[in-house]
């Protein structure tokens, strides 16, 4: 499955190499679209494409390491 | 006639053709319906929009469908109402209200995006349409799918009050109630949106159902007698209304059907989840999300799709943004049915709320038109003021005892 995700990182996280990271613990392809790093936060658009469980491990790991993980549509609830 | 030119990504610029899709497969960035408005030149005139019936669909040229919509007809073309009731508690020269409270059929200014995501999906085809809500959004996709004849789904929270699931469920919609943290709800209705071959109003059919807000912005400038307020303040849930009620001003002004009157637009927050309001008064453009805590749920996005482009309107137009607390909230909801006869939702008590700190502060000044859209009806979101209104006094069915409470409130029996 291809997962199309945004990843903010917040101070703590954003001098972390954690996407370098994530391709090394999981047999996923990463592919990153968008980027932007200022005011004290970091956001970037990401594609994950691999096995939809290992998908899944990749993105529970993220969000272990402090990382936001959201859809690309961010809050699809609405009032 | 039809004027809709393609989907362009508000990022990068690509564009698409007409689809049923809502990001740009470059960078992911929103796509964003437009338009040739020169097509229009010399044929949309205040004339024509006057000729036709009073619903939102007197502006469908700039709304993304072909054709005559095939869902909520009769929808839109709410009450602009002169507060002068207001104007004087507020200390204001010139206020309106926009009273989305009525909107047909459901209350709530979604039946405008949703009629128009649901006219948009029958041409596409759709027989399914799907969204996932907390309130209003939620009533207004089934009634409007029902009244369609179009199947519905609607995903909740499993732990939503009764009262909400009911004001979805009477119109017969499969209702699916989610276990889990908001999160992990939203991140399923993303997946389901992207698996199943679905009308996802807020998803996949997002570009055309954000360009009904436009409509609330149209009438508001004809009510107005063709003309732009000085200051129209908006609640912020996703930050789209915002962004669409500026396309809506920037789109008359360059068609002609009115004068640029500089107008500034203002954002409204609870301060439970204010990340628009928080980058604004930040001075930052990143909207850092937040978990919502509110008593205004129908504003409850802590990580708003149109956030960015929200911020931008309002600095680019020369507005604000503010946030109330929840006791705010509900002091403005009954500042507003008070002076003004308007029941309006826990959205409404933040926009108020608002505009009388905005006033206060002197971010709004009191001298020049100022519009407040109300987006929803109190009959909604009781829960929140039922502490907060009188309670009856109860008398025995006396005339004496009647005649002693008369008095005592300064009445006097008239002969």
């Amino acid at each position: 499955m291809k997962l199309r995700v945004y990843l903010t990182f917040d101070e703590s996280t954003v001098r972390e190499p954690l996407i370098w990271k994530l391709g090394k613990e999981f047999n996923v392809v990463t592919n990153i679209r968008t980027a932007e790093v200022k005011n004290h936060m970091g956001l970037v658009g990401l594609e994950i494409d691999g096995e939809s469980d290992v998908v899944e491990a990749a993105t529970a790991w993220l969000a272990d390491q402090g990382v936001k993980v959201a859809p690309i549509e961010q809050d699809v609830i609405e009032g | 006639m039809n004027i809709v030119r393609a989907l362009k990504c508000r990022e990068c610029g690509q564009e698409y053709d007409i689809q049923p899709t809502h990001v740009c497969e470059f960078c992911f960035g929103p796509l964003e319906v437009v338009y040739d408005y020169e097509k229009l030149d010399g044929y949309f005139t205040r004339e024509l929009i006057e000729s036709r019936p009073q619903t939102m669909w007197r502006y469908k040229e700039l709304l993304p469908i072909e054709g005559e919509p095939s869902v909520g007809a009769q929808n839109g073309f709410t009450p602009l109402v002169r507060a002068k009731n207001l104007e004087k508690a507020l200390g204001v020269s010139e206020l309106y209200i926009k009273n989305d409270s009525v909107c047909y059929p459901t209350l709530s200014f979604k039946d405008r995006v949703v009629s128009v995501a649901l006219s948009k999906a029958v041409e596409f085809g759709f027989k399914t349409v799907a969204c996932a809500s907390t309130g209003n959004l939620a009533g207004s996709v089934a009634a409007n799918a029902a009244a369609a004849g179009l199947e519905s789904y609607v995903f909740i929270p499993h732990d939503l009050e009764q009262g909400k699931v009911l004001g979805a469920g009477i119109f017969g919609t499969r209702i699916i109630g989610i276990k889990g943290k908001y999160d992990d709800v939203n991140r399923l209705c993303s997946e389901v949106a992207g698996k199943y071959g679905w009308a996802f109003v807020n998803v996949n059919v997002r570009p055309f159902y954000a360009e009904g807000s436009k409509s609330l912005g149209y009438e508001m400038m004809e009510q107005l007698g063709w003309k732009a307020p000085k200051h129209v303040v908006v609640p912020m849930a996703s930050g789209s209304l915002c962004t669409k009620v500026h396309k809506s001003i920037k789109e008359f002004i360059k068609l002609g059907l009115i004068e640029d009157n500089g107008t500034a637009v203002y954002g409204a927050q609870a301060t439970g989840c204010s990340p628009i309001a928080k980058s604004v008064k930040d001075g930052t453009d990143l909207i850092h999300p937040v978990i919502a805590d509110t008593v205004a749920k129908s504003l409850a996005i802590g990580n708003p799709a149109d956030g960015f482009y929200a911020n931008r309107v309002i600095n680019e137009t020369g507005g604000w943004a503010e946030d109330v607390s929840d006791q705010e909230v509900i002091d403005a909801m009954k500042l507003l049915a008070e002076t003004e006869g308007i029941f309006a939702e826990t959205a409404g008590g933040v926009t108020l709320g608002c505009a009388k700190k905005m006033i206060e502060s002197g971010k709004l000044p009191r001298d020049e038109s100022i519009v407040l859209c109300i987006t929803g009806n109190g009959l909604k979101t009781q829960e929140a003021v039922l502490d907060a209104i009188n309670k009856p006094r109860i008398i025995d069915a006396s005339l004496k005892d009647f005649d002693a409470l008369a008095e005592a409130d300064g009445f006097q029996a008239a002969a």
